[in-house]
């Protein structure tokens, strides 16, 4: 498996990337603050209105360096890609199953087992470590219904079905999410998803975790050659990267969640890391959102073995591998799709 | 790996200048300049290859020296900085 190279955030909104002799360069009014060798990133992520010069676009495009663009708090604006990847071949199949209701509900029951696997193993492993903390009894049900709803979906073939089988499955799963919390109570606390604005801290940190996720899986789907944007159980919608979303389900339980759970429960957020708009939007600081990237880097950076793979590889490949192993579905040298099974 | 490349280029001899400028922007391609004459990159075993190659092209063997150290995967135990401006590093998260 190929190395986990770095993610540059730049988080200054004054500040203009350009390129200087295989380096990017931030300039700040006159002045250079840094210099890095792009030899060493993986990605480049802006937040606020930061520029890039065309050059630097140009030279990340080819070298298949992402450059991506949000919002100060986080939401997509835009990513610049090169030369589509990987071959016409490929993608003409993820279209034609895209179109194919049915065939497109085999590969998306996939996702779905993986992410209800995964959560499930979340909550078994919570039961486990913290008996005497959480109501064993209540996360035993919840383990429980979410197996029942995998054996139901392994033979589902009906994508309306799925997406109902996933929805009742999500419910028993936020039920329990709450209980997970195990410290500062009085300020995080999770009742039900909220987005578009988040409202309480929780739902903030989830958001903003999903989004670096749905990046990160977006550009690995790019690299192996597929086209982000079509997806199997996510709809097309214009500027959604529906596949980007599809494989994320079953890693948003134990990459995004589990992150979140354990910022909290270690206390490397506080309450006073969230401010409260008057809309009722809840929204990191700049300082916390530094504090959360940089932890976000960390676990990134953090080494575990594949499941499926055997390998041994950083968690932030585990995008890569599971976009590798889709198109190697795809092109037909695997059977199924093998989700991403954490245990 | 950390590579640290360190040279010497004559520059009162004919072209020194021109060298030296050479040197430095190749260095400064992979690395960061951490002092004068003085590059610390990280590179995997085939870019330190390219990278001594195309600095061995470019320098003149009877006047100028280079210094390769390979400090290896675990090189955070193995340097030390003291006074201004210390290094960035590029394997931390990067945040700017």
């Amino acid at each position: 498996m190929r190395k986990l190279l770095n993610t540059l955030f730049v988080t200054q909104p004054d500040v203009y990337l350009s390129l200087d002799g295989g380096n990017v360069v931030m300039n700040k009014e006159q002045e250079k603050l840094h210099r890095i060798p792009l030899h060493n990133l993986e990605s480049i992520v802006c937040f606020g209105y930061t520029g890039a010069s065309p050059g630097l676009m140009g030279y990340c495009a080819e070298r298949s360096i992402s450059i991506v663009f949000l919002t100060m708090n986080g939401r997509f604006l835009a990513r610049v890609i090169g030369e589509s990847k990987g071959n016409v071949t490929l993608r003409k199949t993820q279209y034609r199953i895209s179109d194919d209701e049915e065939k497109s509900a085999e590969i998306a029951r996939n996702f779905i087992v993986g992410k209800l696997f995964n959560n499930r193993s979340i909550i078994d492993r919570m039961a486990r470590d913290y008996p005497m903390r959480v109501d064993v009894e209540q996360f035993k049900k919840a383990s429980k219904s979410l197996l029942s709803s995998i054996r139901e979906i392994r033979e589902c073939t009906d994508l309306e079905l799925l997406r109902g089988w996933e929805g009742q499955a999500a419910i028993s799963y936020n039920r329990v999410f709450d209980d997970m919390i195990l410290q500062q109570k009085d300020n995080f606390y999770f009742r039900h998803r909220s987005r578009r604005p988040p409202k309480d801290n929780v739902n903030a940190m989830l958001s903003f975790a999903y989004t670096l996720l749905a990046n990160d899986m977006a550009a690995a789907l790019e690299t192996v050659g597929l086209d982000a944007y079509v997806g199997f159980l996510h709809r097309d919608r214009p500027g959604r990267a529906s596949l980007a979303l599809d494989v994320m389900e079953e890693l948003r339980g134990v990459y995004a969640d589990k992150f979140v759970l354990s910022l909290i429960n270690r206390k490397e957020m506080t309450a006073d890391d969230f401010v409260k708009k008057e809309n009722g939007a809840v929204l990191m600081t700049d300082e916390s959102r530094k504090t959360f990237l940089s932890a976000w880097q960390m676990k990134k950076q953090e080494k575990m073995t594949h499941p499926y793979l055997n390998e041994k590889m950083s968690w932030g490949l585990v995008p890569y591998a599971q976009a590798l192993l889709l198109a190697r579905f795809l092109r037909g040298d695997l059977d199924e799709y093998p989700p991403f099974l954490w245990k | 790996m950390l590579l640290l490349v360190t040279y010497d280029v004559s520059t009162t001899s004919s072209g020194g200048t021109k060298r030296l400028r050479r040197v430095s922007k190749a260095c400064q391609r992979v690395g960061q300049r951490v002092q004068n004459s003085v590059f610390e990159c990280i590179v995997d075993s085939t870019q330190y290859t390219q990278l001594k190659i195309e600095l061995e092209g470019i320098i003149d063997k009877e006047k100028d020296s280079l210094r390769f150290y390979r400090l290896g995967d675990n090189y955070k135990s193995k340097v030390e900085h003291v006074g201004a401006k210390d290094s960035l590093d590029v394997e931390a998260p990067l945040i700017l």
